[in-house]
């Protein structure tokens, strides 16, 4: 369970957070939504005790961030938008480390070593150095790592960024076998399709506030059903309709060319913040 | 907070550990330098307090390299921080400000040790074999190494890119290096220098060194002056890895 109350954070005259409140109960699958500078990996680093808060309170299963920090730091796992492995440390050795760094004895350690890069298909690559894996495979590493203590919350701050869009979907895959065992997962993406595919719940981040949080098909339907884009004086012009009725009657007798499809959260991002999300 | 801090060693370990040959190579190439320019062709011949120059060179080289050695420590974890971001896993577990300063500096301690037995080891090649046995002589190299990992480690959190770091080594290690009694007896200096060197560490260092080496009697104060400066950087490292946080 994650509680945010008032969070705020400054940079000397910048305001990259202003007053998050926010509450995302244990076993959810929350994405965090924003186009870049919106405030996403700032409420992550806050939360995991990488950035200090300039104001404001949170909690993580019932621990405050600063005040009882390294209890609060033991109830989760982070995955970092960088690969930020030991190149020069072998597979186990990373995750080794890290299980030490929890405090874990070595046959725990050992245990849930094999058992997380089993989870992660990589147990054949277990006496690899880290310097000869794949983007991919790293990625996936990374997840395993954080997930080696069995946290209770995990943190993914754009896990998929940078991967191709196979590679993407094996790491959403396991992103919701994590979900299935009762891990919270904090998911910050500008990928509107992992967040519609991903997350129980979507908070929409803008200039370091939440404009609206809400279920990704609720949000959608908050915008409509059918979206036509088209050319207007040289700008993208998108215009929505509840019904595909609707966006049938409007194209007829249309002399520009258009496309017709589905809304996604792109839309309905747009919409409520007149901006896109990948910015 | 053991496991913890043994965490953060045996990381640095491990690392030193896989490039073993390339850090032993570059270990060996400045003092064995310095053993062919100043001890067997420049200072061929001379001698300090009845000993060779090879032999007064040798414990002055161990100081220098024990103290360049500790503070490397402060490139790798920079490296670490900068670049492949891996001081963030740190930051984010549940480890304590001192178990992190205390492994970190531990692994420059070890690095230290690592160059002493190198340097130890060329000296033999050159015909010097000192008193190498005594507590005092390693007592004065953990110490050396002590207050240099710890300034590194305090350092390694100030600094904003990896240009600060070199700056600092250009301006305050190298000249302590020429300076704090390696090369030459400090004593030999006008007494305005000499007050002046008397608060660098390694100055202490290379005395205590060298006393060892030679069987002369224990200089306490040398000793109880780095402790205390060593001390003082710890805690200001620890404070420090608090102050890394944006």
């Amino acid at each position: 369970m994650i509680r945010i109350e008032r969070l705020k954070k400054n940079y000397g005259a910048i305001t990259a957070l202003d007053g998050i409140d926010l509450h995302v109960p244990a076993g959810e699958l929350f994405a965090y939504l924003g186009p870049n500078g919106a405030g996403k990996t700032t409420t992550i680093r806050i939360l995991t005790g990488l950035t200090r808060r300039s104001a404001g309170d949170a909690w993580l299963n019932g621990f405050h961030i600063e005040k009882e920090e390294l209890k609060a730091k033991k109830r989760f796992g982070l995955v970092m938008q960088s690969i930020n492995l030991d190149q020069e440390l072998t597979v186990s050795e990373n995750l080794d480390i890290h299980g030490r760094l929890f405090g874990m004895s070595t046959s725990e350690r050992r245990r849930k070593i094999d058992q997380m890069l089993a989870y992660v298909d990589l147990i054949d690559r277990k006496k690899s150095l880290v310097k000869q894996l794949s983007g991919g495979m790293k990625r996936r590493l990374t997840i395993a790592r954080a997930m080696v203590h069995s946290p209770e919350i995990l943190f993914l701050d754009e896990p998929t960024v940078g991967l191709d869009a196979a590679i993407r979907r094996r790491i959403w895959a396991l992103i919701k076998e994590i979900q299935k065992k009762g891990t919270t997962i904090f998911l910050t993406t500008h990928y509107i399709e992992e967040a519609e595919f991903l997350a129980d719940r979507v908070a929409f981040l803008d200039k370091g506030k939440i404009v609206v949080i809400d279920k990704p098909r609720s949000l959608m339907a908050r915008t409509g059903t059918w979206a036509i884009d088209q050319m207007d004086k040289g700008n993208m012009k998108t215009v929505y309709f509840r019904t595909r009725q609707e966006a049938d009657a409007f194209v007829t007798g249309q002399k520009e060319s258009y496309t017709l499809r589905r809304v996604n959260l792109e839309d309905s991002f747009l919409s409520l913040t007149g901006k896109k999300v990948k910015c | 907070m053991l496991n913890r801090f043994i965490a953060v060693y045996l990381r640095e370990i491990l690392i030193l550990r896989r490039r073993i040959k390339r850090q032993i190579l570059s270990m060996s190439v400045s003092p064995l330098l310095y053993m062919i320019a100043f001890g067997y062709a420049m200072g061929k011949g001379a001698r300090f307090d009845g000993h060779t120059y090879r032999e007064f060179l040798i414990p002055g080289l161990v100081a220098m390299s024990s103290m360049t050695q500790a503070f490397a420590i402060a490139v790798d974890i920079n490296v670490a921080r900068f670049y492949w971001h891996i001081f963030e896993e740190f930051q984010a577990a549940p480890v304590s400000n001192t178990a992190y300063v205390a492994g970190e500096v531990l692994a420059g301690i070890t690095r230290a040790m690592l160059s002493v037995v190198i340097i130890l080891i060329i000296g033999l090649f050159f015909n010097v074999s000192l008193d190498y046995g005594t507590v005092a002589f390693w007592l004065a190299i953990a110490l050396d190494s002590f207050v240099f990992a710890s300034l590194a480690v305090a350092l390694a959190m100030l600094v904003k890119s990896h240009a600060d770091q070199a700056m600092f080594t250009s301006f305050v290690i190298t000249p302590m290096a020429f300076l704090g009694g390696t090369f030459f007896p400090v004593d030999r200096l006008p007494v305005w220098a000499q007050k002046i060197l008397f608060f660098l560490p390694l100055t202490h260092t290379s005395k205590a060194i060298r006393s060892a080496s030679f069987g002369n009697p224990v200089n306490y104060s040398s000793y109880l002056l780095l402790a205390i400066i060593g001390v003082v950087f710890f805690f200001g490292a620890i404070h420090c890895v608090n102050r890394a946080r944006d």
